[in-house]
């Protein structure tokens, strides 16, 4: 396992939040102490086992592609923090 | 003896008789939500008109008709609110039921009151709440536990028959421990997760907080099955989870997983899980020592995988078709962070934070990919176990329930809390945790688990050993004092 880098700065551009001076420093303590804790997992061989992504073993279920009734556009509509004409206003992406 | 006391087979039973009416069941609850919530603190918001609108209508043949249940705040129910604890779904109305909603509305059931939990299910304390700290009714100084420690809480206290929480590694079982109440966490993909707002989706599952085992598999009952909008529900057919109800334990071959007896454990915890596996014994059940080998990577392997998917799921809380959005953003990105800063409280940052990190171009695979590799061989420890026994049993949690304030600025030694029911939800087991006795601290009586681990839609089975068990025990009726 390669040692832990972590940015916490760079990480959370990454992941869309703001966060304080005092809250990333913060962070990078307690964050490195975690990743150290979970350094122990390189003492596993794990050079022949498959990774488990789900505990069921299920892949691909399929269903008939057939129109159901849906939420209605005002209840679907009802929690947005903008709205105009029936539609979700979302921030200026273009100039 | 009180309303508020009755189990829901009791309540159920009397109210089929027609000695009480459904609304005076949420009357009563009400009355006693009134009288001790200001302490304990376990309801974030509830809805008395609603409730008795529906209850006036239930329909009490049913199998849970007329039984007002709790419902962690995290769980969609029509018009309600469902804030997840946190300030960035704090005006949010949910539009639709939960499958589990209109499931338990089939089966007669009046849900009622939102539960308090740590934010987006993260944590172990509920005091990552951005609200309120529940309090444990056992001693109001101390934590109930949690996620879900609003639902724990509000069983023991006597301000619920019944509630629903989720538990993503533990977040059931371990505040039913240390509150003293029966918490089960179904098999992964046994009951539908539609409508539960998603922390890590291939951990989480919903399950029932009651007083009784048999409680626990009538609300089973209710909520299990296939779910055409969930994927990951599995087509098992729904067992009746009371049937194997008062079969004793001989033949039953229970195993101990040596590993979940080492040292750390509080003094205490050990000698009431030890007293409760004997007396196991002595009710007939044959003990066999087994090894889950792999049981001391099962914490680091959980907060790689469940930030992972959590820091994927959360990501949908982008101020754009529900919750906050920050004022006057001068572009997208700054309407993003702002938003995402103002209403995510500092776990939920914490784990989006790591959950990112493990999973970011570079570290995948010494993190992310080797998480889910150890996790295969943390499942095939449970396959070999259950080659040698029907189920698993041992301590639900290390400690008895902590300080308030006591643990909030080490999350390390918060995650390690999780240590014995982390591992059934990577192996997507079931298990329940029954009381087994009290601990005493600081004078104070609290309440210990032990937990029974299950193979995959095993249920009926680990109702039946863990009632067994109970019922020679009168532990489930001790009744804090409030």
């Amino acid at each position: 396992m390669s040692s832990p880098e972590l940015d916490v700065r760079y990480v959370a551009n990454l992941a869309r939040i703001d966060l304080s001076d005092a809250e990333i420093a913060q962070f990078q303590t307690q964050l490195g102490r975690v990743l150290e804790y979970v350094e122990q997992l390189s003492q596993v061989d794990v050079s022949h086992v498959e990774p488990t992504a789900h505990a069921n073993d299920i892949t691909n279920v399929f269903r008939a592609d057939e129109a159901k009734p849906g939420l209605e556009k005002k209840a679907a509509l009802a929690n947005a923090p903008r709205q105009a004409n029936g539609l979700v206003m979302v921030t200026k992406v273009v100039e | 003896m009180e309303i508020t006391d009755l189990s829901v087979a009791d309540l159920q039973a009397r109210l089929r008789a027609r000695e009480l009416s459904p609304v005076d069941a949420v009357n009563a609850l009400e009355e006693r939500i009134e009288a001790i919530d200001p302490q304990v603190q376990a309801y974030l918001s509830r809805d008395l008109a609603a409730a008795r609108e529906e209850a006036a209508k239930a329909d009490v043949t049913l199998p849970l008709g007329g039984v007002p249940i709790g419902i962690k705040d995290v769980i969609n129910v029509t018009g309600q609110p469902c804030t997840a604890a946190s300030k960035i779904l704090e005006s949010y109305r949910s539009p639709y039921d939960a499958t589990v909603i209109a499931r338990l509305r089939a089966a007669g059931a009046v849900p009622f009151g939102r539960l308090n939990l740590d934010e987006f299910a993260m944590g172990s304390s509920t005091e990552n709440s951005a609200y309120q700290a529940t309090r444990n009714p056992w001693d109001l100084t101390r934590i109930p536990g949690g996620s879900s420690g609003g639902s724990a809480a509000a069983v023991a206290a006597r301000e619920a028959f019944a509630t629903l929480g989720s538990d993503t590694g533990g977040s059931i079982r371990q505040p039913a421990a240390l509150c003293g109440c029966v918490g089960l966490k179904p098999t992964y993909g046994r009951v539908s997760r539609y409508g539960l707002i998603a922390f890590a989706s291939s951990l989480d599952q919903i399950g029932p907080f009651t007083r009784t085992t048999r409680d626990s598999g009538l609300l089973l009952n209710a909520i299990s099955g296939r779910d055409p909008r969930d994927s990951t529900s599995l087509d098992q057919p729904v067992e009746d989870y009371t049937a194997l109800l008062g079969r004793d334990l001989k033949g039953v071959r229970l195993g101990i997983p040596k590993e979940y007896f080492v040292d750390g454990m509080d003094a205490q915890v050990r000698a009431s899980v030890e007293a409760a596996i004997k007396q196991c014994e002595s009710l007939g059940a044959e003990l066999v020592e087994v090894s889950l080998p792999h049981t001391e990577f099962a914490v680091g392997v959980y907060y790689i995988i469940a930030t992972a998917e959590a820091s994927a799921n959360l990501a949908r809380f982008d101020g754009v078709r529900y919750g906050h959005r920050a004022d006057a953003p001068k572009d997208l990105l700054d309407h993003y962070k702002r938003t995402r800063e103002e209403g995510f409280g500092s776990e939920v940052k914490r784990r989006i934070i790591l959950g990112t990190y493990v999973l970011s171009s570079g570290y995948y695979d010494a993190f992310y990919l080797r998480a889910q590799k150890v996790r295969t061989l943390i499942r095939q420890d449970f396959t070999n176990a259950f080659a040698q026994c029907d189920a698993l049993v041992c301590p639900t949690s290390p400690d008895l329930a902590f300080k308030l304030g006591e643990r909030t600025d080490d999350p390390l030694r918060m995650y390690l809390a999780d240590i014995f029911t982390i591992a059934a939800n990577l192996a997507g087991i079931c298990g329940l945790s029954v009381p087994c006795g009290f601990g005493e601290a600081d004078g104070t009586k609290l309440p210990i688990g032990l937990q029974f681990l299950g193979k995959p839609f095993d249920e009926a089975r680990l109702l039946q050993i863990a009632h067994a068990y109970e019922q020679s025990t009168d532990w489930h009726k001790a009744q804090p004092t409030l």
